[in-house]
């Protein structure tokens, strides 16, 4: 047990954790002013729903000795997860750590289907999906399952995380169908800063991330922390540039979308390349993931806010690269197809389309089966007055006029302090 | 000349809109504000409050036609803004005593009067 290598993991998970709210600030600023808070709560509400299930199940499903597949049972209901440690730090706080993870790749699919889901069958969902999709994939690669074994790489989530997300998303957007306005109404943004504000924490947590899968407070987390600030950097001047060949000015919700991208990218080669490669590799993720936006928008395909351009091209692109670019001198178990280790890229391109195919036909049968039970979408009505009040019950940005307030709320308290009284009297009679 | 003024749904705004491009009306004033016309009011809660919101958004729109264009912009509003629920909003047409174009200085029918687009030119 090293007490440094504790201090780190502990910020760490707690970084990673912000990356939720922030990611709910980045899609809610997305959408219109009328579903704002809707969006901001499928985020939020993930820090609760998938949080609560990765404690009792999902982890045990993930880290437990398992088949190569899934995990087992050992450690379901947290049992045997205690302060002994777990490689240098106490094995709660790696269940922790990981549980942050969980939490965010399932509140990162929300973006593709806002707008236009009911609220109860999306809690369903998450919870389920970060059981029944995330836990297993998790244990293939990072869990000592089949990819793990087959000597995929994945630092900290490109395959597990973003092309797990990203592929659920294709298939929520594709089964959900598009919103009722979509392609006929202009659908804009309603606050662009919550946008950067959410990608600049999502940017802070995201050291959390990378330089947190190192597990400890070593020079890999320094190589993965300096990677996750100038890979991005590199997406961003591209995507500025390709934004001003293409229409003359660089835009802010480009420059968001950019350090997302370029956050996605570096993630599974963190802490496996040269910060020269990452500077390359964030500059070459930003040209499939724009151009995928691009084309997305002309499709009927109302992945609304592009989480399959951003997590699932970014994070194939950035898995990809992972077999090229990984260097045994940067501390990469192996090298890559450019270092001389060809073998490593088909490594990798089976890696990132083991998680497709996975997170894609099971989180089709997931959505199948919900939808068998309970309506996914609300009614038109619903829709179009909004989410949040009609799921919600609450609007972002309330006016008090015309607001009276209930003072008599129906409930049931007056009537059990009623039968307290009734009954204290009859005692004393 | 008549003024048309019209509350609408928000979200039945673009459809409205289309309704009358394709009517050829042209120039239209368009402003969000809030009302009443007794539809259900909706109750939100915050935290331990609990209210009726008894004003709902809604948009205005104001336009100035001639007296032959009065028909065509109403039916485009009526058949474009209705969804057949309580809130639907209404049209209201008024009698205009006198119209000013700015630019021009013309006045009454020819204000209201759309001109051609190469006429704005310079």
């Amino acid at each position: 047990m090293s007490g440094s290598d504790t201090a780190w993991m502990l910020v760490a998970s707690a970084l990673v954790l912000l990356m939720t709210p922030a990611l709910g600030f980045f899609y809610g600023g997305l959408v219109r002013s009328k579903n704002t808070l809707n969006t901001l709560m499928m985020s939020v509400s993930a820090l609760g729903a998938v949080g609560l299930s990765w404690a009792l199940l999902g982890y045990s499903l993930a880290f437990s000795p398992g088949t190569p597949l899934v995990g087992g049972l050992a450690y379901a209901g947290l049992r045997g997860v205690g302060l002994e440690a777990q490689g240098t730090i106490p094995h709660l706080l790696f269940m922790s750590f990981q549980g942050s993870f969980a939490i965010i790749t399932a509140a990162l699919i929300s973006g593709a289907i806002v707008e236009r889901m009911r609220f109860g069958p999306y809690l369903a969902f998450i919870t389920l999906w970060s059981l029944l999709v995330y836990a297993p994939l998790a244990h293939q690669v990072w869990g000592g399952g089949f990819l793990a074994r087959l000597g995929a790489l994945d630092f900290a989530g490109g395959t597990v995380v973003h092309v797990n997300a990203g592929a659920a998303a294709l298939v929520a957007a594709f089964m959900l169908g598009p919103r009722k306005d979509y392609a006929r109404q202009a659908l804009l943004p309603h606050s662009v800063p919550f946008v950067l504000l959410g990608s600049g924490l999502l940017w802070f947590g995201w050291f959390g991330f990378n330089a947190g899968s190192a597990l400890g407070a070593s020079p890999a987390a320094a190589l993965a922390f300096a990677n996750t600030m100038f890979a991005p950097s590199a997406t961003l001047v591209m995507w500025t540039l390709l934004d001003l060949k293409r229409t003359g000015k660089a835009t802010a919700v480009g420059a968001a979308t950019a350090i997302v991208v370029g956050l996605v990218a570096i993630t599974p080669a963190a802490g496996l390349i040269s910060p020269l490669s990452a500077i390359a590799l964030g500059a070459v993720a930003a040209l499939p993931s724009y151009f995928g936006l691009l084309f997305r928008a002309r499709t009927r395909l109302d992945d609304s806010l592009d989480v399959v351009a951003a997590h699932g091209i970014g994070g194939t692109v950035g898995s990809l690269l992972t077999g090229v670019l990984a260097q045994k001198a940067w501390g990469s178990p192996t090298d890559g197809l450019l270092f001389g280790n060809p073998a490593q890229f088909g490594i990798q391109c089976v890696g990132t389309l083991v998680a497709i195919v996975w997170s894609g036909a099971l989180t089709f049968g997931l959505l199948k089966t919900i939808g068998a039970v309970a309506a996914l979408r609300p009614s038109l009505r619903d829709e179009g007055l909004g989410l949040d009040v009609s799921q919600h019950g609450e609007e972002a940005y309330a006016r008090d006029e015309g607001a009276i307030l209930i003072l008599s709320e129906p409930s049931p308290a007056p009537v059990a302090a009623t039968a307290l009284a009734a009954a204290t009297e009859g005692g004393r009679a | 000349m008549k003024l048309v003024v019209a509350i609408v749904r928000p979200d039945k705004l673009t459809d409205v809109l289309e309704a009358l491009f394709r009517a050829e009306v042209r120039g239209l004033t368009l402003s969000r504000v809030q009302g009443h016309g007794g539809e259900t009011e909706r109750v939100e809660t915050y935290r331990g409050t609990t209210v009726k919101m008894e004003l709902s958004e809604k948009v205005r729109l104001e336009i100035g036609v001639s007296d032959h264009f009065v028909e065509p912009t109403v039916n485009a509003i009526l058949a474009a803004a209705r969804t057949g629920l309580v809130g639907d909003g209404k049209v209201f047409v008024l009698p205009v005593e006198k119209v000013y174009r700015i630019r021009s200085g013309e006045e009454d029918q020819a204000a209201v009067t759309p001109v051609p687009e190469t006429a704005d030119v310079g």
